[in-house]
């Protein structure tokens, strides 16, 4: 099993060099320069243009600050922001537990309900509950989730002011931030109505990036059930008359669940992409509205270093669902 | 003369299978509705310049932000009323479905056939080849697509084409991994070994003996790609990165719209809706054709 | 290591915060981003002057609330020699920094401190001049103060010398901006010594109305009143930057109660917030312009006739009422109607498409083709670019012109709207720094600025014009400058480089019962005077 994990991490290491060159490369070839945007309309003369560029280091040739780069990357420096000045690793941590936070959610949403309902719809195949769920599923899964969000603060916030517009907490709470978790530190603020409040804000951004992850792992999850109980050993049971329950709950679901695990690892990435759009529309203060911002401003070292980081997590991310595929089905690991 | 009996019994096949196809294709209702709305859409990007009552970029100067005409402050002649500039909202979602309709064939064509020759050129070859393109494969996709798709279009300029080569791009490992899979397995079979000593060249082999035999789940997943690459243009287009105004591509008009959303519902709701069912429309075909082509294929 | 301070700093502040009386009035502003940072010396932008600059600190002269005059703050009085080349400050006695946790001041505010504000940022051997890697002094040096102050002498610790270069009316305007708020030395070298330089930047100790508590990056910002303050103390208790970036979403939360007063409401939303009886609207003539510059270097553009009969054609009250909804005045002169010294005189062109389709002909001009750039961003002074040349290229096609609208990213928009030779007519605009109407006519129309890392996007180098307010800069003679300028805007009008647009209104859409919220026209937004009415 050591050795699986260990090979599978050796053969990130060329993917994340890659990535590196990529996120290097692509950010040099982004017209525009932050110098120029931070002079704004009033211009910048071509001394202090120089001044400043040399300043950043942006005077060196192309591989040598790629290697300057490379370099502090091993030492854990991914570099200063050149709009706030600020560490991007700093930057990004003090944001990511909000992304987190919503993804989290999110997928759990999308599993507690995703997965019965695929289930109820494979078991009663053809029903109206299957129909009805499957149609939705199909409408969520094709659901611009811009637009969704946009709806939903119309008529949520809007017209019926059930929950708020945007944020994570009321302002009227305050405490310090022990895991970044507003929900839990809600919670471990003790202070009344503070978790209430952490709930009402995170509700409709969850929804929306719920949406399409839910799709997927309904319609993932029934199809995985239709194909489990059309095996012979499902039907094997069915025939010595154990009850359907039981059929179902042990031998049918077990062995569905494996690619429905899956196909929630891999809504990771997706989730990643959803953050971007569900962040802008709520004004939720994570990293993918950061990104946004950072690209707009561009501000190189926080793209670089954030497409870095994503693209690491999401890397890593599909590196544990790989390794619980390989626990729960022994077939893979014995390859 | 071997060549015509071959021919005749190919062409003999292919109406059997077409008419097999369409049996499968003709027994999910769903499917077929989105055949027909997919269709209709086709007809009205075509007859746009028809069936719009305006010019998509005609401002009205008197007919500020009307609402839909059932509404008691809409005016005739604007059915679903106008935008902030005064353009009809119809027609500009009229013309918006020619955009949305070039840009799924236009990412499609590019990603396929760019996905196609990688991955016929790893799997055929394999070794260091295969390994050094699955390994580029694998950098593409570990980033989001659309975050890696803004990147591209931040790089390449906000725009139409630009936005449609970024989300090609980003779209397209997923057809090389598909072609490579279907190759690999294919290469084995004793077809191609035939071939083979029968001395067809590489090229051939590629194209002629192995692709048309690994096609089913690129027709599936070119599908499934268009109406990604759909929305994914709308997101690009909401976000600034897209086609630029005065385009009615919808995701622009959408990102247009956002300012009023407080106060002129239909500039936010029409091209939103019009997002969903295309997209819609596309995915239950898709759905239709996946389970007529290949039975087995019946998982999302 | 800057994670653990801030935490701790944020726990620190909570504690304050528990001690502080239950009924304490909070005071909420949904702005429009977030800071930068907290040293307004090396940022730009109104937003990190909103969060740093004004809540916290104060500088040596400020602008009296609601106006663009200048009058006493850290220092209490000030004498120009006769030549304008020195300044003498005499500074107020007992002003006190701010503490916090790690840092309680053990004296009051000196010449020290102000010495230590200019040179850090003067001073590129000064020790705090790169505390930050990487960090630059924009203002300091787009302001031209390194080449204008020739010294600083602390006379005793209650008075500074400036000695400039040059005789300059605007200096004083100048330092009532926020790059030179007042920052403590004492502080800095309590920094210093604990080795923690970068807090200058996060946790800043001012002698503003507000004390700085809590930062949460992209979503909040806490402040309570500085009881200690030497001017009259704030009337609510805390105060809280909201950060919401998306302007329908802050009125939604400003309607939902979640907010009192918000900046920069989306045009489109004005008629709505006039009609909400929860809520009031304070509207003032914003310091600024949007303007189309023509390259007065490139034919047909180089002849005024051409430029002239271009302006009759724009139909502005059109790009009034469907780009600013008709929030926005049309604009005649380079400089906005609140300025002073501006010229009510004078007559704008009139729009008359037959007329301008003549002055065409008669000048030689058929057939023209013309690029109109469009920024891609939204400001004050222009709150849709596009939407705007798309009007522009409506109204042109009627006298035979034909537009093609063109736009680039806001970096290269920025650097290729410079550029000597450019094809066509650039949208941009203008919001004033400090309210004098130098710091608009020179900036954006002299000869100086036509060069490469100017601001003249018309190049127009027009030498009268220039001498002029080389006169009005160097003369303090208060009267004399307003009829320099005036007579420099009957030049610009009669020249017309520019198709002057619009001056947008600034509206301020805040709850019912907010009340002593006085609008800055330069576009700040400070809360000492505010209040909650019960």
């Amino acid at each position: 099993m050591l050795r699986f994990i260990l090979s599978k991490l050796l053969y990130l290491i060329p993917t994340m060099l890659g990535i590196t060159l990529v996120a290097f490369g692509f950010i040099r070839l982004l017209p525009g320069d932050p110098v120029l945007l931070m002079a704004g309309e009033r211009g910048v003369s071509p001394e202090r243009y120089a001044q400043i560029s040399a300043q950043l280091g942006y005077d060196q040739p192309m591989w040598q600050q790629y290697f300057t780069y490379l370099g502090n990357l091993l030492q854990g420096d991914l570099g200063n922001s050149i709009v706030t000045k600020k560490p991007v690793l700093a930057e990004f941590l003090s944001l990511f537990p909000a992304t987190v936070e919503l993804a989290l959610v999110a997928i759990v949403i999308a599993t507690l309900i995703g997965v019965p309902v695929g289930v109820i719809a494979a078991i009663k195949r053809g029903s109206w509950f299957d129909q009805i769920s499957m149609t939705g599923a199909l409408v969520g899964f094709s659901m611009p989730i811009f637009w969704w969000g946009l709806l939903l603060i119309i008529f949520f916030s809007g017209v019926l002011q059930w929950t708020p517009v945007s944020g994570r907490i009321s302002l009227m709470y305050f405490f310090p931030s022990v895991t970044g978790f507003m929900l839990i530190d809600s919670l471990i603020s003790g202070q009344e109505g503070a978790f209430a409040s952490a709930v009402s804000h995170l509700i409709l951004p969850s929804i929306v990036l719920a949406t399409i992850p839910l799709a997927v792992i309904a319609r993932q999850t029934r199809s995985a059930m239709l194909e489990v109980m059309g095996e012979d050993y499902v039907r094997t049971a069915k025939a010595k008359g154990l009850p359907m329950r039981r059929v179902i709950g042990v031998h049918a679901l077990r062995n569905a669940m494996i690619p429905v695990i899956t196909t929630i690892g891999l809504q990771i990435g997706v989730l990643m992409a959803g953050a971007i759009l569900t962040e802008t529309i709520f004004s939720w203060p994570g990293i993918g509205k950061w990104m946004i911002d950072s690209i707009s401003r561009r501000d190189y070292p926080v793209v670089q270093s954030g497409l870095l980081l994503i693209a690491g997590i999401v890397m890593v991310v599909n590196l544990i669902v790989d390794l619980t595929y390989g626990l729960i089905n022994p077939r893979i690991r014995h390859k | 003369m071997t060549d015509t009996t071959v021919k005749i019994t190919n062409s003999a096949m292919r109406g059997r299978m077409l008419r097999e196809f369409w049996f499968y294709f003709s027994q999910n209702r769903g499917a077929v509705a989105g055949l027909v709305v997919f269709l209709l859409l086709v007809l009205t990007a075509i007859f746009a310049s028809v069936l719009a009552p305006h010019d998509p970029t005609q401002q009205y100067r008197d007919a500020l932000l009307l609402p839909p005409i059932w509404d008691e402050n809409g005016r005739a002649g604007f059915i679903l009323g106008t935008d902030a500039v005064g353009r009809d909202m119809l027609s500009r979602l009229i013309y918006g479905a020619q955009y949305s309709l070039f840009i799924g064939i236009v990412v499609v064509a590019i990603a396929l056939t760019g996905g196609i020759i990688i991955g016929l050129v790893a799997g055929f070859f394999g070794g260091w080849v295969d390994t050094v393109i699955m390994r580029v494969m694998d950098v593409v996709l570990a980033f989001p697509s659309l975050l890696l798709a803004l990147v591209l279009v931040a790089i390449l300029g906000p725009g139409l084409t630009n936005a449609m080569i970024a989300i090609a791009i980003v779209y397209q490992p997923h057809f090389a991994r598909l072609t490579r899979a279907a190759v690999m397995s294919e290469k084995a079979r004793e077809y191609v070994t035939a071939a083979k000593v029968a001395g067809a060249s590489n090229l051939r082999l590629m194209f002629k003996t192995i692709l048309p035999n690994c096609l089913a789940p690129l027709i599936v997943q070119a599908t499934l790609s268009f109406s990604s690459a759909v929305l994914d243009s709308a997101a690009l287009g909401f976000l600034g990165m897209g086609a630029q105004p005065p385009a009615s591509e919808w995701g622009t008009m959408l990102a247009e719209a956002r300012e009023f959303i407080l106060r002129a519902w239909w500039v936010v709701t029409f091209p939103g809706l019009a997002i969903l069912i295309s997209v819609l429309a596309i995915n239950l075909m898709g759905d239709g054709l996946r389970d007529a082509l290949d039975p087995k294929l019946k998982r999302s | 290591m800057s994670l653990f301070s801030t935490r701790f700093l944020a726990a620190s502040a909570f504690a304050l915060m528990a001690a502080a009386p239950l009924h304490a009035k909070t005071f909420v502003y949904c702005s429009e981003g977030s800071p930068e940072g907290f040293d307004p010396a090396p940022y730009t932008s109104g937003t990190t002057f909103d969060a740093s600059g004004h809540a916290v600190y104060n500088r040596l002269v400020q602008f009296k609330p609601g106006t663009t005059e200048i009058e006493p703050a850290l220092a209490e009085s000030w004498e120009v020699s006769e030549d304008g080349l020195t300044y003498t400050f005499h500074l107020r006695k007992g002003v006190k920094f701010h503490s916090n946790d790690k840092f309680t001041p053990s004296r009051d505010f000196n010449a020290d401190d102000v010495i230590f504000t200019f040179n850090r940022q003067a001073n590129a051997d000064d020790p705090w001049h790169q505390y930050i890697a990487g960090i630059t002094y924009e203002y300091y040096s787009s302001m031209e103060m390194d080449k204008l102050i020739k010294s600083i002498e602390k006379v005793d610790d209650n008075t500074v010398k400036f000695t400039l270069n040059q005789p300059e009316a605007p200096f004083l305007a100048n330092v009532a901006m926020p790059f030179v708020s007042i920052v403590s030395k004492e502080y800095a070298d309590a920094l210093d010594a604990a080795g923690t330089k970068e807090d200058l930047n996060n946790a800043p100790i001012g002698t503003g109305p507000f004390k700085f508590v809590a930062y949460q990056k992209d979503a909040v910002i806490r402040y309570q009143k500085n009881a200690d303050y030497w001017g009259e103390a704030p009337k609510i208790d805390d105060l809280i930057f909201a950060i919401t970036p998306d302007a329908s979403v802050r009125l939604q939360k400003l309607k939902a109660g979640e907010c009192h007063l918000m900046p920069y409401p989306s045009p489109a939303d004005i008629a709505d917030i006039r009609n909400d009886p929860n809520l009031k609207l304070d509207e003032q003539a914003g310091l600024n312009v949007g303007y189309l510059a023509y390259n007065t270097t490139v034919a047909p553009f180089d002849k005024p006739e051409v430029r002239k009969a271009l302006n009759m054609a724009i139909d502005k009250k059109a790009i009034v009422d469907a780009v600013y909804q008709g929030d926005a005045e049309i604009a005649k002169n380079p400089i906005p109607p609140t300025m002073w010294s501006y010229s009510n005189a004078i007559e704008d062109d009139k729009y008359d498409p037959e007329a301008a389709k003549k002055m065409l002909e008669d000048a030689g001009v058929s057939g023209l083709t013309m690029e109109v750039w469009a920024m891609p961003v939204q400001r004050p002074y222009m709150p849709n670019a596009r939407r705007t040349a798309e009007l522009i290229q409506n109204d042109m096609s009627k006298v035979g012109v034909n537009v093609e609208i063109v736009s680039y990213e806001w970096g290269e928009y920025l650097k290729k709207s410079m550029e000597a030779g450019r094809k066509g007519a650039v949208i941009l605009g203008w919001t004033g720094d400090n309210g004098d109407p130098d710091n608009f006519l020179t900036v954006l129309l002299s000869c100086a600025a036509a060069t490469e890392g100017g601001a003249n996007r018309a190049f127009w180098c027009n030498k009268e014009f220039s001498d002029l307010l080389a006169k009005a800069k160097s003369s303090s003679d208060h009267d004399e400058r307003v009829k320099l300028y005036e007579e420099a805007q009957v030049i610009f009008k009669k020249e017309a480089p520019w198709a002057t647009l619009a001056h947008s209104t600034q509206y301020v859409p805040m709850a019912k019962n907010v009340t002593g919220f006085v609008q800055s026209p330069l576009g700040d937004y400070t809360f000492e005077t505010v209040d909650l009415a019960e």
